[in-house]
Order: C-alpha cells, then structure tokens, then sequence
C-alpha cells in the first residue's frame, strides 16, 4: 500500500527566486497534515504544484499512486482542492455551481445530485442553494469553496486557509468537519492559524524560505502544560516534590509552567489542598508555537530541529 | 463528455450576464436596419433591373451586403465577447477550478472554443431570419444564401479563435478585446492596397491577398465555396486553438 501522497526533491524557481527548494515528504491516510509557515515561505506554491496549477521544476509527486506527470488525468482526479481564493463563479447559484463541478470532477450523472447534497449538508449550505454566489458572505462563499473541494469524495483534499472569513462558530464546525473526514481521507491544512493545527492535525510540518524546516506528529504537543500562579512564594524544588508534576519551569518565585499527565481538575484540586494560593491557572500550550517563532525568526532551535528532522523525512 | 460539459456552462455563463443579450440586441437591430435600406434600394432600382440582360438579382443586391456588414459589425463585437473567455478566469482565480480537476489543457481550451461557437451559431440562426424572410416575397439563390451563411459561420469562427487566443495572453479582459480587435482589423484590411488590381478574385494570388479575411469571405459571399478559402479558416481556427493551449502550458510553467 503506497501513500496517498509522496513528494520527493520537489523544487520551483520564480525566475531566480526559489520558491520551494528540494521538499520531500508523504502522506498517509487517516493522516491530517498540517502545512505551516508564515507568509511567502512556499505553502501555496506547494499546494499548487501539487495540484497541477503550477509546473513543477524539478522532483516528483505522486498522487495514491499515479505520477502527476505522467497520468496528470487520473492524478488529479484522487484530489479535491481549496485554493487560497476559492475558485468560485459568481453569476451561478450554488446548486448549479456544486454541479457543474462534480460534471468536471467526472461524477456520474445519476450521483451528482446526491453528492452535491451531501457536501451542502456537510457545509451548512442547504438554505442558500438557490442564491447567487455573488451575494453570498464571504464565509459562505468560503464554505462554498470547501463544499466543492470535498464534493467529489477524493482521496486526497487539500484545503489552503479554510476558515479564513468564518465566524468562531463555523470554525468550530469546519474544524469537526476536518477531523471527520480525516478519518478516511488523507488531508493537508495549509494555515499560518497555529490552533487550527494544534486542533485538528496529526501531524505538522513547517516550511520556511522554500525548505521544510520541521516535521512532527503532534502527540508531543498533546502532552500537557499548565500554567500556575500562587499566592505565596514557593521554591520549584518544593513542587517537583510532588510526583504529580513531572518537569517544572521557573518564571519567577510564584509563577510556574508544570507539565504533567493529570486532568486539571485533579490539579487544582491538588494544589488547593497542599494550601498553596491557587491564583491563577491555565492550560499552556503555546509549545508549537515557541517552536514555530524560532524556526521562523531563524534561531538557535529551528537548525538544531532541522537536522532531526531530516532524518525524520528520510525515515 | 467533459468537453461537452465546458462548452455548455460557457454557453449559459455568456447569457447569465446581460452581454450577450445587449451584443445581439444591437447587433440585430443595426442589421435589420441595414437589411430594411438595402431592400429601399433595390425597389428604388427594380426599374433598371429590367432593362439589363443579366441583372443582378436579390441574392446579389440585399443579402451578400447584408452579410458583408454582419462581418463588419461582428468584427467590433466579438472580442467583446471573447476578452473574458480565459482572462476572466485567470483574473478571478477560478482558473484553478478547471486546472485541478481531471482535464487537460486542451480539454478546457476546446470546451470554451466549443461554447463560443454554439452563441456563434445563435448569432448566424438569427441573422439568416432576415434573408429567409425574404421566401415569402421572392426566391432567393438559396445555394448563394447557404454559401454565405457558411462563410459568415466560418469567419465568426476564425474571429473566435483569434479572441480566445488574445484573451489567454493577459489577464486584463480590456487589453484582450482592444489587441483581438486590432488583430482581427488587421487581417481585415491587410491587402488594401495590393487588392484593387486583382479584385476578381484569381487574378493575382498574392501573399497579403491570401492572408486577408476579407478575401476569402468574399469569394463565399459570391457563391463560391472553395477548398482553398475553408481551408484558410479551419487552418487560422487550428493555429489560434494551439496558440492558445501553448499559452496556458506557458501560464502553468512561469506564473
């Protein structure tokens, strides 16, 4: 059984410029691929290639197991994309759009009608069928671009900046979506949104200036960090004392980060009853995000990551 | 048939928005007025006609004028029409929709071509209304009507091309209709000033006479269809429709 996605030493030049210089990666399924970066590292020109709206210049792609060069016709049809501005006809009303595309996306005739219910369904979508994209939000138009990307039922969907435009309340939703169709599609999240990636993806990759700069499954995000604030000062020997914390970090005399396996209700519960002054505590979990600042600012921690991470990659 | 599906959502894309709808308004109404002053003419020379041996006669004097302004008007309209066809797309990034789904270039490129000559075929279907009309009160030369029809059929066409390939080469659908018109008015009028001698058609084959449009749509507006003039249209439709796919591998390798 092969990837549903396999890029090897993919490169691509605007002029001198490289835009991706030499990525290599795969994706499974079941796997929801968070591709982060900040603005103009390469994500989108990466998704367009791997989508066949680019060229590429050098490497390859295969896509669940047709070589995007070769078979562009069967290779294309494993994937459905969600560009960054989604690729929408404005003068069409959304049936009419969601049809047309599952026609291009070759859907037989006697399913369409199904499919695009399904995907209105699963989009939130059904109240405005009948209306013109064109005056239509530009979160529903955005739920409209999803709604076309997974319409078809592909192996692979790729979705570039999906909740950009949602209300909270519709990212919440399009996140479940995400995890749910996750479970059987292979899925990659282009996003510089670091809560959408700790939310939904198992695994996260970082590009900067063109390279993969990290690669990690996210369980090691998952561990969890506490943020604690006591009332009286109190010594970090005195809390690692405790078998309920397993590493403890200073900020200053009252104030610590903890890691520990324990729910918090546990832990608040603990620390109230050793009488410490509870008077702040909170979940921690910027870790992705300290590692992504120091990637991107270029420190220290980004190149020591950058070699793990090649053997992460060639593994 | 995915070629099918494109040229059909072109075809209704071009009415869902009040262009088409104004360009045939306009284009019908300037030509009917034509068509109502031609027909002036030749009661007001019915007379003379009489006197003549071999006069010529209705076929000669209000339809293959009609026709011949058709082109003409047409040829200011269409790339109003075609500007929009591939710049549009790339303008509002729905390019990316038809690049990422299972087609190929040529696919996509050949679907927009085949959409714009079904509204072709609209255009020459309400035209030729006018020359019909003309069986209830005299009988034309139907074999010139059919050859003019055809010719008028094949020139749109070639004007098509010519647009579509204009419009895959910017993205600004202003920039595409000025050069496809200024193109298109080119090809027109190229051998202005080496046609007076040889305006009988055979009489000197020159390279500029060849290229000209206006040629060989005239040589079927006389009744003549010739290999050699609908072979000159399918040849200038061939070369934009590959010019065109070229540039959209262009657009997908540099952009």
């Amino acid at each position: 059984m092969s990837s549903l996605i396999s890029v090897n030493n993919l490169s691509r030049y605007y002029g001198d410029h490289c835009a991706v210089d030499d990525i290599s990666f795969t994706l499974e399924k079941g796997d929801i691929l968070g591709f982060l970066g900040p603005n103009g590292a390469g994500k989108s020109t990466t998704m367009q290639m791997l989508t066949g709206n680019l060229a590429l210049h050098h490497g390859s792609i295969t896509i669940n197991g047709y070589d995007l060069i070769d078979q562009p016709v069967p290779a294309k049809s494993q994937i459905g994309y969600l560009p960054e501005h989604p690729p929408l006809y404005r003068d069409l009303s959304v049936g009419e759009y969601l049809h047309y595309c599952a026609r291009l996306h070759r859907v037989p005739a006697q399913r369409i009608a199904e499919q695009a219910e399904i995907a209105m369904l699963r989009c939130d979508l059904q109240d405005v069928s009948r209306r013109l994209i064109r005056n239509l939000s530009k979160g529903f138009q955005q739920r409209v671009g999803i709604a076309q990307a997974i319409l078809h039922q592909p192996p692979v969907i790729i979705l570039d900046e999906p909740t950009v435009g949602l209300d909270p309340i519709q990212i919440i939703d399009i996140r479940k979506l995400i995890r749910e169709l996750g479970s059987d599609h292979g899925i990659i999240l282009c996003t510089h949104i670091l809560p959408e990636v700790q939310a939904v993806c198992n695994r996260v990759q970082i590009i900067n200036e063109g390279a993969i700069a990290y690669s990690a499954a996210m369980k090691q995000y998952q561990e969890k960090r506490y943020h604690i604030r006591l009332a009286s000062a109190c010594s970090p020997a005195q809390l690692e004392a405790y078998p309920l914390f397993s590493k403890v970090e200073v900020i200053d005399e009252r104030h610590f980060i903890v890691d520990s396996d324990a729910e918090a209700a546990d832990i608040t519960a603990f620390i109230s009853e050793q009488q410490l002054g509870l008077t702040h505590f909170s979940e921690y979990s910027d870790s992705l995000e300290s590692t992504f600042v120091s990637i991107v600012s270029g420190s220290g921690v980004g190149a020591d990551n950058s070699t793990a991470i090649a053997g992460d990659v060639a593994a | 048939m995915m070629v099918l599906d494109i040229a059909y959502r072109e075809f209704r894309n071009l009415f869902l928005t009040p262009l088409a709808w104004v360009i045939l308004g306009v284009v019908q109404f300037i030509l009917a007025w034509f068509f109502f002053s031609s027909i002036e003419v030749f009661f007001s020379l019915q007379d003379q006609l009489t006197t003549m041996s071999n006069p010529p006669g209705v076929t000669d004097l209000v339809i293959s004028p009609l026709f011949r302004t058709a082109g003409i008007v047409l040829l200011m309209v269409l790339p109003l029409l075609t500007m929009r066809l591939i710049s549009e797309e790339r303008r509002n990034h729905t390019l990316s929709l038809l690049q990422s789904a299972p087609l190929s270039i040529s696919e996509i490129v050949i679907g927009k071509y085949l959409g714009l000559l079904m509204f072709i075929t609209v255009v020459v279907a309400v035209i030729s209304l006018m020359p019909v009309s003309l069986y209830l009160g005299t009988t034309p030369d139907t074999g010139k009507l059919i050859a003019g029809l055809l010719g008028l059929f094949l020139l749109l066409a070639a004007f098509s091309a010519a647009g579509i390939y204009m419009s895959s080469l910017t993205d600004n659908p202003m920039v595409a209709a000025i050069s496809s018109f200024g193109l298109l008015l080119l090809l027109w009028i190229i051998n202005t000033g080496t046609s007076q001698s040889g305006a009988s058609g055979e009489a000197s084959p020159d390279v500029l006479g060849y290229l000209s449009m206006h040629t060989h749509f005239s040589n079927m507006l006389r009744g003549i269809v010739n290999t050699a003039d609908i072979a000159y249209f399918i040849l200038f439709i061939l070369c934009f429709i590959i010019l065109t796919i070229r540039q959209m591998e262009t657009i997908r390798l540099q952009s």
